[in-house]
């Protein structure tokens, strides 16, 4: 049976990881290789990085921790965060990434998402999509929430299917940070509109939250940062938790 | 020390493969030099990507034909087992006819790609040494081969299907054990050690 996947997210700025991490025993609480075992020994399914300084100047600092996780992860990684060319995948997928992430790159120039999936499969191609509600409508943001874009979510993740995306990772800016739970209403729609996987991030606040992505959001998998580095919720017993549930979950 | 040949022909995560091997120690070339890869004690042929492409680029460097005539184990892993099937119908392609299969597509009632950890079942093989029944592997495909002769490994995806595949001294299997977590060290360990 395929499983509902748990995805710890981290970002990373000038090689290091940022926004706090709070983990006993870790001798270096910055370093993304360190984290990233931890992570894959607790349970994780996925990890998925996000390169919050990627501009031209990063890209050799990008470069060397991807080729770091690469070596010592043996669990699937995505990484994102500035990426915006064809030329840019080709050396993140060699150096081990596994899945890109594509955000603004990809509304400015959603010829992009096509590009990729026919040079690399779209396996490899996440279409990350940021959205907020405006008067019970969802609309497509760039730039961390601040630049308003004409797409509405729906034709949006529609257009990234049909480009060939091979997976979407929708967060919902009106939730992200609140630790109320997730965009149910939302991902339900997202569910029943596209036939590619779902990935559900922002207002993880318990375990239940989890529970109620997969089972009323029909989420495939969920991605949730402060609530795992701060151990609010351990991995292991979230899947338990899960399983408990009647949940189709890898322990 | 063994050396391990992972075959390169442009379209695999041939960087992902070599990091899971040096992990078990061996060493490990990534060539698509045929005296090469013939003199390796292993021969790991991985991929990804689009199947009609793949063969394009397999057709122009040789590589097709000097596959099947490989005398030692050879594992090919998820597109690398597709291509080793009789025919692919992504992109209408002829494979390179070692396994059975005829690799289609998954059913469009079902999300695809096919993506996550999934079970292994009906393992029959030294490659699963080790490894239990209903172990879990990480996926991502959107093809996928029939149950066959050949099959020595079964998962199910709105359908039960071959994950992996032997025949003589060719195995494959549609998951990626250098992405698996221990399990998938396991396996590559068993492969090793064959």
């Amino acid at each position: 049976m395929l499983t509902k996947r748990i995805i710890p997210c981290l970002d990373v700025k000038n090689g290091r990881t940022v926004k706090g991490i709070n983990f006993k025993n870790l001798r270096d609480a910055g370093d993304p290789v360190e984290l990233a075992k931890i992570y894959a020994e607790q349970g994780a399914d996925e990890l998925v990085f996000l390169d919050i300084t990627a501009t031209i100047n990063q890209r050799k600092t990008m470069c060397n921790w991807v080729s770091e996780v690469a070596q010592a992860l043996d669990i699937p990684f995505t990484v994102g965060g500035g990426i915006s060319s064809v030329q840019d995948v080709e050396v993140l997928l060699k150096l081990g990434a596994d899945k890109m992430a594509i955000n603004s790159a990809a509304v400015k120039n959603p010829q992009l998402i096509s590009e990729m999936s026919l040079a690399f499969g779209s396996q490899c191609v996440v279409v990350a999509a940021d959205a907020k509600q405006i008067d019970n409508e969802w609309f497509i943001y760039l730039n961390g929430g601040t630049l308003k874009t004409k797409w509405r979510l729906f034709d949006w993740v529609k257009e990234a299917e049909q480009r060939g995306a091979g997976e979407i990772l929708f967060t919902s800016m009106d939730h992200d940070g609140t630790k109320n739970g997730f965009a149910l209403e939302a991902l339900n729609k997202l569910n029943n509109l596209i036939n590619i996987p779902i990935i559900a991030s922002g207002g993880a606040g318990t375990m239940s939250h989890f529970k109620d992505a997969f089972q009323i959001g029909h989420a495939d998998a969920a991605l949730a940062a402060s609530v795992f580095h701060f151990g609010e919720i351990s991995i292991p017993e979230l899947k338990q938790y899960l399983k408990n549930q009647k949940i189709a979950i890898r322990l | 020390m063994q050396t391990i040949a992972i075959i390169d022909y442009g379209a695999g995560n041939t960087q992902s493969v070599k990091n899971a091997l040096l992990r078990l120690n061996c060493k490990v070339l990534i060539t698509s030099d045929a005296a090469v890869i013939r003199q390796a004690d292993k021969v790991i042929f991985p991929g990804v990507g689009h199947a009609a492409r793949a063969l394009i680029s397999l057709k122009a460097t040789g590589l097709d034909a000097l596959i099947p005539q490989l005398k030692q184990p050879v594992l090919g892993i998820c597109l690398g087992m597709q291509l080793m099937c009789k025919h692919c119908e992504e992109g209408d392609s002829k494979g390179l006819e070692i396994f059975e299969g005829n690799v289609i597509k998954f059913d469009n009632q079902l999300k695809v790609p096919q993506i996550g950890w999934n079970q292994i079942s009906n393992l029959k093989s030294e490659l699963f040494n080790d490894i239990d029944e209903n172990e879990f592997m990480y996926l991502v495909h959107s093809y996928f081969a029939p149950l066959n002769a050949d099959t020595i490994a079964t998962s199910t995806y709105g359908l039960k299907y071959a994950s992996a595949m032997k025949k003589n001294n060719f195995y494959g299997v549609q998951f990626h054990p250098e992405k698996s977590g221990k399990v998938g060290a396991q396996l590559l360990k068993n492969f090793l050690e064959l």
